[in-house]
């Protein structure tokens, strides 16, 4: 292995930390560049450093792996270059652009591995901006990180997999969980349980939270959709439906997601192609096995290019760390080879677990046409599934980057992170094309907003150029 | 596949602003036109430009255009059935030194006769009229009846406008080869499509060599990137596009309160595609700051850039092939044709139709450079 490896991994959720002591393992000293304070990723979130809650209250049923993951990274600290508080908001030859405490400056990589995970993957409801509705991912953040919970009276409504495990953290830690509104139909979920069984502890877990909320006297609705969050300043009501009708409860904060989506952002700016995949039902990164990227010597792991979750995340990091030795050493070795294949052979079960989750979890049944006109969609700017009809109609908009230049959607500053799967299903719904053929926000520099900062390091800076039009 | 040619009085290469504004001028004399156009009209240069809609800077040969624009550009909600956020706000050329200053006044006397109406100011002036303006502005020149606009809805705008009257747009179809015999042009598309007009208009922008090339009329035209970057919505403070002198920075404030600044270089990712490089971006942050101070606590949520085609005196390329009758052009603005763009085209449509314009062009031939050349057309960086 030369010497002038220069490895870099983006993020330190799971994937990130078992990238990194898989490179450490092998002699590297990789820099791990994480946006966040404390090490652990979304999953594995760290409370500040004062709060002194049990990893047990913290993470329940996955405690031993928090502790594990969590306790690797401090092992690593002497052996990385560990760098909190950093967004990585651009990159270009060979260089990240980084903004730390307000300032921006360059890091240099030779290899580089893509860990950004996973944020809430929103299909937007009248009321959805008012204060007290929290993504489901935010809710959980509120939890973990601070002790909070979003209210006193709190309904989750959504769909995925952590729609019933923050109920039942929630629930677990005394707050007053009011109801659980699933989109999906209970049939679905037992319909998944022989490709859930793919991952049995997995499983078990999701159908202990299930009858633990049920033996606790929570209400829990299946094939149920939000319809109206309601309040004068805030959340006091939500208005859901099902089949029997419409219902209402009282309530003053909203949890809501519908599975999450990957932060693929840095994956675009670095120029990795893109490829459709059904199991997210969106544009992801394409990666071979291992995590290797259409680009040479960038890896991708964990749920920035699809969503596998966590365990299949640290496999996925240690996959990509060995593919990243792999390819800077001269020959293979056997030993390398084994725990590859043995990595690669859990990450294929955790595909199959996947295809029974898509099953399980089912967005609202059509939900787009059933949208109202007035419901915002993009709350950054504003716009609403009306005027993105509107616009898709009077414009012939057919994907959606041309929709987001007529229209505003995805302009703002969360840069269509928000908006954009809900503004391609409504586009793919009202221009009658799939998903697949609307396609995908372009990546743009900043990932996320950066200040009109002085970088210490301007260098090579082009004269004077005349005024364009 | 293949099917059997289609045939029109004006094929038209490129669906920029340039392109389509003459498709819809075209349609309005009667002809027939088929548009070509390898991704969607108005997402190049001409949907994602600055959006500066402005006479004032340009040279004078450029001027008599400029002004047929503006008389365009008045009536642009019935053109296009949309005020696609124009507004004639002013421009503001601003001046750092006391030479600058001095350029502006030349430029004022040079183009009296023009009636733009320039006003000069001086820095104390401008800040008593602007006083978000720094202290480094020594002084300016404003035309009140410039302005700005949004590009991402003008150009395409314009390409609905020429499709609603009647001109037949394929998009994401790209002309493979380009054929002129017996007096009429064969188009080959990549959707192995045949196009035959007598008739054909290259507005192709930075990848108009290509057509011009087929013709024995190589330009020395080189692309450029502009480096582009919008704030995060601010509480509006700004009406004004506003130009340094000697270049530097421009910006503008949209209706929503974002501010829209370009400037410096970015570089090509590949053919088709451009992006600001990072010194480029963070050049264009502090001098945006130096001028409008009130920008330092703000944000940038996004960058961008484009391809534009520049010729080395800056000047477009507008008026017949020397080479091949019925071969007219209309390219290389060097940065600069979204104002003048819907003028290009009409003079394109006149010079299709009765062969002359009423408009000015001398200055803009393609026998302006020699004869013998081979095109480059990327490069990186800055221009020379």
């Amino acid at each position: 292995m030369t010497q002038a490896l220069k490895p870099v991994i983006v993020g330190a959720g799971p994937a990130g930390i078992r990238a990194a002591q898989t490179l450490v393992a092998h002699g590297l000293r990789p820099i791990v560049i994480d946006e966040s304070a404390r090490w652990g990723g979304q999953i594995y979130r760290q409370t500040p450093g004062n709060f002194t809650r049990s990893s047990t209250q913290l993470y329940g049923f996955d405690a031993r792996k928090a502790d594990s993951v969590l306790s690797v990274m401090d092992s690593l600290l002497s052996k990385v270059d560990y760098r909190p508080n950093t967004l990585v908001w651009n990159a270009e030859g060979g260089q990240l652009d980084v903004l730390h405490e307000g300032h921006t400056s360059v890091v240099e990589y030779t290899d580089l591995i893509v860990a950004t995970g996973a944020t809430d993957r929103i299909l937007p409801f009248k009321g959805w901006t008012l204060p007290g509705v929290f993504s489901m991912g935010g809710a959980q953040v509120a939890f973990k990180f601070q002790g909070c919970a979003i209210g006193q009276k709190v309904v989750f409504a959504g769909s995925g997999p952590l729609l019933y495990l923050v109920a039942y953290q929630y629930a677990k830690a005394g707050a007053n969980v009011v109801a659980v509104i699933d989109s999906s139909h209970f049939s679905c979920q037992i319909k998944a349980v022989p490709a859930l069984l793919n991952q049995p502890a997995v499983l078990a877990k999701g159908v202990y939270y299930l009858a633990w909320l049920k033996a606790h006297g929570i209400a829990i609705h299946h094939g149920a959709t939000p319809i109206e969050v309601m309040g004068a300043q805030s959340v006091e009501q939500l208005i859901w439906r099902n089949s029997q009708g419409a219902h209402q409860i009282d309530c003053d904060a909203v949890a809501t997601g519908y599975g999450l989506r990957s932060e693929s952002q840095l994956a675009d700016i670095l120029g990795c192609k893109f490829v459709f995949s059904k199991a997210d039902n969106s544009w992801i990164p394409q990666k071979d096995v291992a995590g290797r990227s259409t680009i040479q010597h960038v890896y991708l792991a964990g749920d920035g290019a699809g969503i596998q979750g966590a365990d299949a995340a640290e496999w996925a990091g240690e996959l990509a760390g060995l593919a990243l030795i792999e390819d800077r050493q001269q020959k293979q070795q056997t030993n390398h080879a084994t725990r590859s294949a043995e990595l690669a052979k859990s990450l294929q079960k955790r595909v199959a677990f996947g295809r029974g989750l898509s099953i399980a979890f089912q967005d609202p049944q059509n939900w787009a046409s059933k949208t109202t006109d007035d419901t915002v969609i993009c709350r950054c700017e504003e716009i609403t599934a009306g005027d993105i009809r509107q616009s898709a109609h009077a414009t012939a908009a057919q994907d959606v980057n041309r929709l987001k230049a007529m229209c505003r959607v995805g302009m703002g500053r969360c840069q269509g992170r928000m908006c954009g799967p809900a503004a391609a299903v409504l586009l793919a719904d009202c221009t009658h094309q799939s998903i697949e053929k609307v396609g995908r926000l372009r990546g743009q520099a900043p990932i996320k907003p950066i200040p009109f900062v002085q970088s210490p390091a301007l260098k090579n800076i082009p004269s004077d150029t005349k005024e364009a039009t | 596949m293949s099917s059997s040619p289609l045939s029109c009085d004006v094929a038209i290469v490129g669906g920029g602003i340039v392109g389509c504004s003459a498709a819809l001028a075209l349609r309005k004399l009667g002809k027939s036109v088929i548009l070509i156009e390898r991704d969607l009209c108005g997402s190049r240069s001409s949907g994602v430009n600055y959006g500066g809609v402005r006479r004032q800077g340009r040279s004078l040969i450029q001027l008599p255009l400029a002004q047929r624009a503006h008389a365009i550009w008045a009536k642009l909600p019935e053109l296009l059935g949309a005020t696609c956020e124009y507004t004639r706000s002013g421009h503001l050329k601003i001046a750092r030194s006391e030479a600058d200053l001095a350029s502006l006044i030349a430029y004022k006397e040079k183009t009296a006769s023009f009636g733009l109406g320039l006003k000069i100011f001086t820095g104390h002036q401008l800040r008593e009229l602007y006083p978000w303006l720094s202290e480094r502005v020594v002084g300016g020149s404003l035309c009140a009846e410039d302005g700005h606009a949004n590009p991402r809805l003008v150009s395409p705008a314009f390409a609905r406008a020429a499709s609603q009257a009647g001109a037949h747009l394929l998009e994401r179809t790209q002309v493979i080869d380009i054929d002129h015999s017996n007096s009429n042009f064969t188009l080959k598309t990549s959707t192995g499509q045949f196009i035959k007009a007598p008739i054909l208009l290259n507005c192709a922008g930075a990848w108009a060599s290509f057509v011009a090339e087929k013709f024995n009329e190589a330009v020395p035209m080189v692309s450029a990137h502009p480096t582009m970057a919008v704030t995060e919505p601010l509480p509006v403070f700004m009406s004004l596009s506003l130009g340094v002198q000697g270049g530097g920075i421009y910006a503008r404030q949209t209706q929503r309160g974002n501010c829209v600044i370009g400037g410096s270089r970015g570089f090509a990712l590949d053919e088709l595609r451009a992006r600001p490089s990072r010194e480029a971006i963070q050049l264009v942050l502090a001098r945006s700051v130096e001028l409008l101070p009130q920008l330092k606590h703000a944000n940038i949520i996004r960058t961008w850039s484009g391809t534009e085609g520049y010729l080395p005196d800056h000047e477009p390329v507008i008026g017949p092939s020397r080479t091949t009758p019925g071969l007219f052009h209309g390219f290389g603005f060097a940065g600069a044709g979204f104002q003048i763009g819907p003028a290009v085209g009409e003079v394109l449509s006149e010079l299709a139709t009765q062969g002359q314009t009423s408009t000015p062009i001398d200055g803009f031939s393609i026998s302006r450079f020699p004869r013998v050349l081979s095109s480059i057309t990327t490069t990186l960086g800055d221009l020379p």
